[in-house]
């Protein structure tokens, strides 16, 4: 299967700060890729980046063939990649139906209802809570409140920051076998975690980050036992 | 002071109030949307009433064009300060912004003064007339401003709470960059609220012009501060808010004049922001400014 995203030569600053050098990857159509790595490492700025909503200063990036590197963020949501940002970030003052409707919005009103009826099969928590606000919605709910959203777009890439933070194990769990569903119905997941053993154990791919270097990359039930990860990542 | 005197200031009162709310809302939607408080909002209402003063004074078209005009003109006006004036500082720091629009209401009021002199014009009223409800003489100006006003708010809380783009509004007000991740757009969704808040005050000015019959390039300032207070009052970014903000600052104004305090109406006006800003900076509804985590 062809290369849906490639990553070349990116490098992102924050003013003076140097957060990303030189980071080149690419996600295959189907895949899960995930990228691992430290607090700070870079893994979210690499995310906001492909976003558009920081940019680079060096190389490309592109998405089903087309450079992306310029292109506004809701033209990238448009073209069919979407991420579920780091923190949730729903519209704490919008209900969740609203919030699942924004979601939507760069699709054809005639399709939001289904979408709507798939992601409340897939989280039926989320049907019960539908005029809920937001803002009210438990850490869990809000988390499966923004997947949904993402969902709602039909993604043919999503990209998720860390879904599971802060969560209790068991819905750790729920979390990451809502990744396997959607992996094994053909969905594209590129997957930033933080929990690096339950990330490596679905993602077929990973790279690893380190102060904005990619320092390792394989494939993700080989990096699960390399001695050097399992030390740093995997408090083995 | 007599009942019926009390309420006929009262309906006065709201009669102002109205104009103070459309135009505060204008205040709340933008700041709601980009954290500015736009201190060339007034000056379109001056805007608009020039427009409307020149249609039927000098061009003596129907009210209905010149009415018609005068929004015309004060959306695009709106909307062009925005992509002219503070998109290009969309990432600036928020001073910057401020200081832009305050500049900016310079420009558009020496621009007027350069454009239509600097005297007052004073035109015939557009509605007259009055009808005595009970004891009371209520003139048709209060009513249909009044009525106006009310539609208009009805119809502004529909689109913002129903609609997509009022959604998208909301959304982005709240968070910018979640927004952006929905495939909202930045540019055509503020240029939406500029347009709406400016096409507001264009009502206004009409309404104003109607209650007032004068235009003078300074006009926007007193009105737009005074608007700006209401919409501090109610919460600013709050759009309930600001309807309730206007209202009760013309309401207010109306109720020192009839207590024999006339002079001190703007005084009034002032201490209540005074007291809001020390007491309860969030005013009625607005919501607690916080940092993201
Ligand atoms: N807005 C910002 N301004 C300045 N520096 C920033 C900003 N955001 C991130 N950084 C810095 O860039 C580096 C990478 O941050 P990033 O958020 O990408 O890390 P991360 O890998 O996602 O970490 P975490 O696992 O904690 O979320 C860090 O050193 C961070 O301090
Ligand atoms: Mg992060």
């Amino acid at each position: 299967m062809g290369t849906i995203l490639s990553v070349n030569d990116i490098n992102v600053f924050y003013g003076a700060i140097h957060a990303i050098t030189d980071i080149s990857f690419n996600v295959d159509e189907g895949e899960i890729v995930t990228l691992i790595g430290a607090n700070g490492a870079g893994k979210s700025t690499t995310l906001n980046t492909i976003s558009g909503l920081l940019r680079s200063r060096t190389g490309d990036i592109k998405f089903m063939g087309n450079s992306i590197a310029k292109t506004s963020p809701n033209k990238i949501v448009e073209s069919g990649l979407v991420m579920v940002p780091e923190g949730r970030r729903i519209f704490l003052g919008l209900t969740v139906e609203e919030n699942l409707e924004m979601g939507a919005y760069t699709r054809p009103k005639t399709e939001i209802k289904e979408s709507m009826e798939q992601v409340y099969e897939l989280f039926p928590r989320l049907k019960e809570r539908q005029s809920q606000i937001g803002g009210t919605l438990s850490g869990g709910e809000q988390q499966m409140l923004a997947m949904g959203r993402a969902l709602m777009a039909k993604p043919k890439l999503i990209m998720l920051d860390e879904p599971s933070m802060g969560l209790a194990p068991l819905l750790v769990d729920l979390i990451f076998e809502i990744i396997a569903d959607l992996h094994k119905a053909g969905s594209t997941i590129l997957l930033v975690e933080q929990n690096a053993q339950a990330a490596l154990s679905i993602a077929d791919r990973a790279y690893v980050l380190e102060t904005g270097k990619i320092i390792k990359t394989g494939k993700g039930s080989e990096l699960i036992n390399d001695p050097d990860i399992k030390k740093a990542y995997l408090g083995a | 002071m007599t009942f019926s005197l009390l309420i006929a200031q009262l309906i006065n009162g709201m009669q102002t109030g109205s104009v103070y709310a459309l135009v505060a809302l204008g205040y709340s939607m933008v700041y709601g949307i980009i954290k500015l408080l736009n201190f060339a909002h007034g000056d379109i209402i001056m805007v608009g009433a020039y427009m409307t003063y020149y249609a039927i004074a000098s061009f003596a078209l129907p009210p209905v064009l010149a009415i018609i005009l005068a929004i015309t003109v004060s959306t695009l006006l709106g909307v062009t300060v925005e992509k002219v004036a503070y998109t290009p500082l969309r990432s600036a720091p928020r001073l910057s912004l401020l200081i832009t629009a305050i500049g900016v209401s310079f420009l558009l009021e020496n621009g007027a003064q350069l454009l239509f002199g600097a005297d007052q014009k004073s035109m015939d009223p557009l509605i007259t007339g009055s009808v005595m409800l009970g004891q009371i003489n209520v003139s048709y100006v209060a009513i249909v401003t009044i009525l106006v006003s009310v539609v208009i708010m009805i119809l502004l809380s529909f689109v913002v709470n129903k609609t997509k783009a009022g959604k998208a509004m909301r959304a982005v007000s709240e968070d910018m960059g979640a927004a952006q991740l929905m495939g909202i757009s930045l540019n055509r969704t503020i240029s939406m609220t500029f347009a709406i808040g400016s096409a507001l005050a264009g009502i206004g000015s009409v309404l104003y012009l109607c209650a007032y019959t004068q235009a003078s390039p300074t006009m926007g300032s007193m009105l737009g501060i005074k608007a700006f207070v209401a919409a501090v009052l109610g919460g600013i970014g709050s759009i309930p808010g600001a309807m309730i903000g206007g209202f009760t600052i013309g309401i207010l104004e109306a109720l020192v004049a009839a207590i024999g305090f006339s002079m001190w109406k703007d005084a009034a006006v002032f201490l209540v922001l005074i007291i809001v800003l020390l007491f309860k900076p969030t005013g009625f509804l607005g919501k607690k400014i916080q940092e993201k985590v």
